[in-house]
């Protein structure tokens, strides 16, 4: 068992070219010259369910953040008061003319002009909430982020059914995504590891560690189902057919507000799994996931 | 592995040709005139799911007093302004009727005094915004099936359209909005559910001009742009082709879902 020494500071050492290639191919902490061995990680149906929820949910959350533009304001309970709002994105205007965006979140005030509140759409300044760039259409036009986010929810919902059926039927969820009891005791040790950047390697490897579990886990089987019952809650038919579920989240303005946090929690994991993509090491990570080919270290921590 | 190589090419090309499309062309896709019939398509479908789960007479949730927003948040026209409808408020709409017309047996022409005549319906209920904001308010008016029942629906009679006192375009540039009259539509199941109302008190005062008086729809399991104001007729109609621009609304006619229980 060799935990990753120091390197070794002898003139025979890679050269800088080599080490980025090496990063990007195996990531940090990899050794170039351990044997590599080939091994099949992600089934087709894993594949195309990932690519597919890639695309799809970058659409909801764009065309999402265009609806929110419609009303940037966030409340607890079953309506909105309008004087106390959760979380607001406000314009001001200054002296000059120009704007001044302020986005409150309880008692704080920031000044984020230029993200939130106020922004330029095609060089003039407007009042929104978030920028053009990051919502679907660009400009301020709710009806068609409505069009573009109820076609791909049902999109989203597809896939996900699709994925969590062949999942169970596969065995994909009892072998790999559904967490332990040892997944809880062993999270400490799990998180040294990540923090130190060393990956599991050898037979280790070739399944999902304890903090992939757990966040997959809770991506795909906690926050996707709540981010649709929070959606579906904001559905004045669907609250008639489903009273519970208004209930369930607190009031229709609650769900709101939960399906925002729940839409964030989906960022926050993104930015997370592109940090931890480049880290094991980008091209081996992307090819195992278009191909389903990866290449394990052999040896190394189990 | 060259079979492997181009295998890997077409997928990455083929990703990277869909990541464009979503991400950098999102708002010029939106301009195609494919794109917005076949994100429209959904619309169908999400009618039809929800209808199937909620039915035709599944009814929206009902507050208790202490529930009523203290300011209830007036939106879209708040002051339709032409001359006849001033003229109308002067006289405290004494001479307001709603007419019930189109495909119906018996005609009506309904004042203000014979509709506070008929049964009334009370309901606290949560009126949803399409921009996402919520509020309570207790509506009282007329059940809508009682005056279809008034009426007598022919059988062919499919979709209720309600015409509004209220112009939504200036075409004379005065600031005043003279013509487009704001006009709304629901099918007969809409139309018929008993919390569909033409309500005229909103928290026990007459409606007031920013909330549609004297007299507008609630449809409590749409949003609220599905619950026209100031209603000067109601037409059953087969069809929603000729009317206006044909999409069952004015806000549909901008490109709005006529489907409005989302």
């Amino acid at each position: 068992m060799t935990i990753a020494s120091e390197p070794a500071h002898d003139p025979a050492a890679p050269g800088a070219g080599a080490r980025i290639a090496t990063f990007l191919k195996y990531g940090a902490n990899a050794d170039p010259d351990a044997p590599k061995a080939p091994f099949y990680r992600h089934p087709l149906f894993v594949r195309v369910a990932h690519w597919t929820n890639a695309i799809v949910l970058t659409v909801m959350l764009m065309s999402g953040l265009q609806i929110f533009n419609a009303h940037s304001a966030l409340y607890w309970g079953a309506q909105s008061d309008f004087d106390h709002p959760w979380v607001s994105m406000t314009a001001e205007q200054n002296d000059d003319g120009s704007l001044k965006g302020i986005t409150k979140i309880g008692p704080w005030h920031f000044d984020t002009t230029g993200w939130l509140g106020a922004s330029k759409v095609d060089g003039q300044w407007a009042v929104r909430g978030f920028p053009s760039w990051a919502t679907i259409p660009g400009p301020q036009w709710l009806a068609m982020g409505r069009l573009w986010h109820f076609f791909f929810a049902w999109l989203f919902v597809a896939n996900g059914v699709v994925f969590a059926g062949l999942a169970v039927y596969s065995g994909h969820f009892r072998r790999d995504l559904k967490p332990r009891a040892s997944d809880i005791t062993g999270l400490p040790a799990e998180i040294a590891h990540h923090a130190r950047l060393q990956f599991p390697r050898g037979a280790a490897a070739k399944s999902y560690n304890p903090l992939q579990r757990l966040t997959y886990f809770t991506v795909i089987f906690v926050i996707a189902p709540l981010i649709v019952l929070t959606g579906l809650t904001m559905s004045p038919t669907l609250d008639t057919a489903f009273p519970f579920l208004p209930w369930i989240f607190g009031g229709r303005q609650s769900a709101r507000t939960i399906h925002f946090l729940c839409a964030f929690s989906f960022v926050l994991f993104f930015l997370v799994h592109i940090v931890m993509v480049v880290l094991s090491g980008t091209w081996n990570n992307v090819r195992s996931m278009i191909t389903g080919r990866y290449e394990i270290e052999e040896g190394g921590h189990a | 592995m060259r079979e492997g190589a181009t295998r890997r090419g077409f997928l990455m090309r083929g990703l990277a040709g869909v990541g464009t499309l979503a991400l950098a062309g999102c708002h010029s896709v939106s301009q195609q005139p494919w794109a917005d019939p076949l994100l429209r398509s959904a619309e169908a479908l999400t009618k039809r799911v929800q209808r199937l789960f909620a039915g035709d007479h599944a009814l929206a949730q009902e507050f208790t007093k202490a529930d009523i927003a203290p300011v209830f948040r007036a939106n879209g026209t708040l002051d339709p302004g032409t001359a006849e409808y001033r003229a109308q408020a002067q006289s405290n709409f004494a001479n307001w009727r709603v007419t019930v017309g189109g495909l119906v047996e018996h005609p009506l022409s309904l004042s203000m005094a014979q509709l506070r005549k008929m049964p009334s319906r009370t309901q606290i209920t949560r009126h949803d915004c399409v921009e996402g904001w919520s509020c309570i308010g207790e509506w009282t008016g007329v059940q809508m099936s009682h005056i279809l029942a008034l009426a007598g629906p022919k059988q062919n009679a499919r979709y209720v359209v309600f015409y509004c006192a209220d112009p939504m375009t200036d075409t004379n540039g005065d600031g005043i909005n003279d013509s487009d009259f704001y006009y709304e539509s629901l099918d007969m199941v809409e139309a018929t559910h008993p919390q569909t109302l033409l309500a005229y008190d909103l928290n026990g005062q007459p409606l007031d001009i920013a909330h549609g008086a004297p007299v507008r729809v609630r449809a409590e399991r749409q949003l609220g742009y599905k619950q026209p104001k100031y209603v000067k007729a109601v037409a059953l109609v087969e069809s929603l082709d000729k009317i206006g621009g044909g999409k069952g609304g004015y806000w549909e006619d901008q490109g709005y879902n006529w489907w409005g229980g989302i």
